[in-house]
């Protein structure tokens, strides 16, 4: 289905996009690109601006100014085709079964759906038994796998995932961790937007967290985590560990102990005491901060205290 | 384009399985049929029984009064007084009686007595005693040819010209009336079902979140025009069978009940003006109610904001008294050319006058001309509030962003 972007290697491109309402700047002068079969995560707090983001790359909303191009090319009216848009407000008809709604749906991203093919999906998400059932009748988790299936039914080559993960339990949100991997593997350019930083953690290969409309991180995963790198060291042990020579602070993490280093101070150095001590270590791991802190510093540091 | 085609199909089948549709447009064809059927029914009863026999007593003080007592099923019989009157009309002898007193002929009072309460004296019984008076006075003294006509003087018949002195296809009057009443009623009808269909419905999808994965599918141009074409042939489908059927009931209206209602046809140009008038209404309508469905954040609210426009269409029901008397006042031909108005007035109006063209092509023009000018706003609204949830904006939050827009 990678037809029309293959010239290029970059599925989206977003060039210093502004937009407006009223007095309220939203979006902010923001860029980034996506590359062909990356999984990108756009982040940031409650109304930071990634809805509106996405909204923009999506033509629903024209920005004020600057640019979008996907696949390598301008909105175009097929390009929608070509994009699955899974929306953070979402819903279906009500009354239409669910075959009927992953028709019409496929129907309007321009093609036609085989029962085969609703069978296939259905059976594949574990779903095939409610296939004639309404969508009123369905729960809300239900209701939600139905709305991926709608997102990937034309086959897109572009994915756009907004909070995929909001009010899923967490089987169903294992069995949609799952699927947005398997359309990774399947070649697939995947974004996608949340608020809860170890699904990043786990998916993504990039990152853009925005908060109040601009950019504050964007960059691969590894490179921003070394980037916020704190002094310290994550160690589980058994037995007494006394008092460590150069550690200003410990702090007691749910797996581990959190250990802040002075200057002076390299992890090599606790690690030599702890050999010396006999303690028994069952993991010793340079501190690299979770995606969360690193988030709640720079969102809390903004004054926007939303998670 | 395709697009279009596929939405266009969804909201036209959607619409013509529902209930409510399939109700609105038999209801009005089979309650037509219904009437027609219950009053043949009833005159199939009436034409059995045999006429009854009114008899009524009269009491004849100044005397003179014997002959010509027999009119129609009205027999007159003379009494011996007024009690021996009333005794014959307690034992069931006579049903009524009235007393022709001694100064009569210069005051021409008559008392007439009966033992039922009634609305009012019946016809028959009246033009008997008329007649039977006029008879008696004037028995001998003219010839018999110069009473009737001083009974009745006059049989009315009023046609109307056309300039050039022919006789104008459309006669006026109560027939004339009828139809362009009730079916202005119809037009208003089928034009606020359509677009109140539409109006729920875009109230829903917003309402269910669907309108972004929609959205993301097409543009809201494309939305908002497949909607609109899809209930637009959906309410075309209803007027055309309320038409069809219309033309078969004032045809068996016209034979089998008769009388008032004989001269009931629809004439062909009434037909398709009706036609014209309901795509222009339902088109205007139908971009207002698209306009003020994506503004509401519930289809309770859109439904609310829509009741202003609806209130300004039936604003001619409010004058119809007017419209009826004088329908070719200044206040007539301003609700004709008014495009929120004109469908209803137009209609109301053509029963009753002849509309001059310049009104018509006037009024349908400013129609169009509206509608063009509603669809370049309502394409600016549905960009703005189509994705906008939780809560309608204030009218001045409204204005604002559409300036921005």
């Amino acid at each position: 289905m990678m037809n029309n972007g293959q010239m290029s290697a970059i599925a989206v491109d977003v060039k210093n996009i502004y937009k407006t309402y009223g007095k309220k700047t939203v979006v902010s002068d923001v860029s980034f690109s996506v590359g062909k079969g990356e999984v990108f995560g756009l982040i940031g707090p409650n109304g930071a601006g990634k809805t509106t983001t996405i909204r923009m790359m999506m033509d629903i909303i024209k920005p004020d100014s600057g640019d979008v191009y996907v696949l390598g090319e301008k909105f175009r009216e097929d390009t929608k085709n070509k994009i699955g848009y899974l929306p953070e407000e979402r819903g279906l008809y009500k009354k239409q079964t669910v075959s009927e709604t992953l028709k019409y749906m496929a129907s309007l991203k321009g093609i036609t759906v085989t029962d085969e093919r609703i069978d296939e999906m259905l059976e594949h998400v574990g779903m095939l038994p409610h296939k004639n059932k309404k969508i009123e009748e369905m729960s809300r988790g239900m209701g939600q796998l139905i709305q991926f299936l709608v997102t990937v039914i034309h086959n897109p080559a572009l994915v756009i995932l907004d909070e995929p993960f909001a009010g899923l339990d967490p089987v169903n949100t294992e069995l949609l961790k799952g699927l947005i991997l398997e359309l990774k593997e399947q070649g697939k350019s995947i974004i996608f937007s949340t608020h809860q930083m170890n699904q990043v953690e786990e998916l993504c290969d990039r990152l853009f967290m925005i908060n109040k409309g601009t950019e504050v991180l964007y960059g691969k995963l590894d490179d921003i985590k070394h980037q916020y790198r704190e002094n310290s060291v994550f160690i589980t042990y058994e037995g007494n560990i006394g008092s460590l020579k150069g550690v200003t602070e410990s702090r007691q993490r749910d797996e581990y102990t959190e250990f802040f280093l002075d200057s002076n101070t390299t992890p090599q150095d606790i690690l030599q005491q702890l050999i010396d001590r006999r303690v028994t270590v069952n993991r010793f791991e340079i501190g690299t901060p979770s995606l969360h802190e690193i988030f709640i510093r720079i969102a809390g540091v903004n004054g926007d205290g939303d998670e | 384009m395709n697009k279009i085609k596929t939405i266009f199909k969804y909201e036209l089948f959607t619409t013509i399985k529902r209930k409510s549709f399939i109700l609105m447009t038999l209801a009005f064809p089979l309650l037509g049929f219904l009437i027609i059927g219950g009053f043949s029914l009833i005159q199939g009863t009436d034409g059995e029984t045999p006429i009854e026999e009114i008899k009524v007593g009269y009491v004849d003080e100044p005397g003179g009064f014997d002959n010509h007592l027999t009119y129609g099923n009205v027999t007159l019989i003379p009494q011996e007084g007024q009690q021996a009157a009333f005794d014959n009309m307690t034992e069931g002898v006579i049903s009524q009686y009235f007393v022709i007193p001694e100064n009569y002929m210069t005051t021409g009072n008559v008392t007439r007595y009966t033992l039922t309460r009634e609305l009012d004296v019946s016809s028959q019984v009246y033009y008997a005693i008329e007649r039977f008076l006029v008879n008696n006075i004037l028995e001998g003294k003219v010839d018999s040819s110069i009473v009737d006509r001083v009974a009745s003087p006059l049989y009315l018949s009023s046609i109307t010209l056309t300039p050039e002195g022919g006789e104008s296809g459309q006669q006026g009057g109560f027939t004339s009336f009828i139809v362009p009443y009730i079916f202005s009623i119809l037009l208003i009808m089928a034009i606020f079902t359509s677009s109140g269909f539409l109006l729920q419905g875009l109230g829903e999808e917003k309402e269910n979140r669907v309108m972004e994965i929609l959205l993301s599918s097409v543009s809201s141009t494309q939305l908002i025009t497949g909607k609109v074409l899809g209930l637009g042939v959906a309410g075309l489908i209803q007027v055309v069978v309320w038409l069809i059927s219309a033309k078969f009931i004032a045809e068996m209206a016209s034979t089998s009940i008769g009388g008032l209602l004989s001269g009931l046809t629809i004439a062909t140009d009434f037909l398709i003006i009706g036609v014209i008038y309901f795509i222009l209404g339902y088109l205007l309508f139908a971009i207002i109610m698209a306009g003020a469905g994506s503004i509401g954040a519930t289809a309770r609210e859109s439904q609310q904001f829509s009741t202003v426009f609806t209130l300004l269409a039936v604003v001619p029901f409010f004058f119809i008294a007017h419209i009826m008397e004088f329908p070719d006042s200044g206040l007539s031909q301003f609700f004709t050319i008014f495009p929120l108005t004109a469908p209803l007035t137009v209609i109301m109006r053509m029963g009753i006058t002849d509309i001059p063209t310049w009104q018509l092509i006037t009024s349908m023009a400013l129609m169009i001309l509206t509608i063009i000018g509603s669809i370049f706003l309502a394409g600016k609204i549905f960009r703005t509030f189509l994705l906008m949830y939780g809560k309608t904006p204030k009218l001045g939050e409204i204005i604002r962003m559409l300036r921005q827009a």
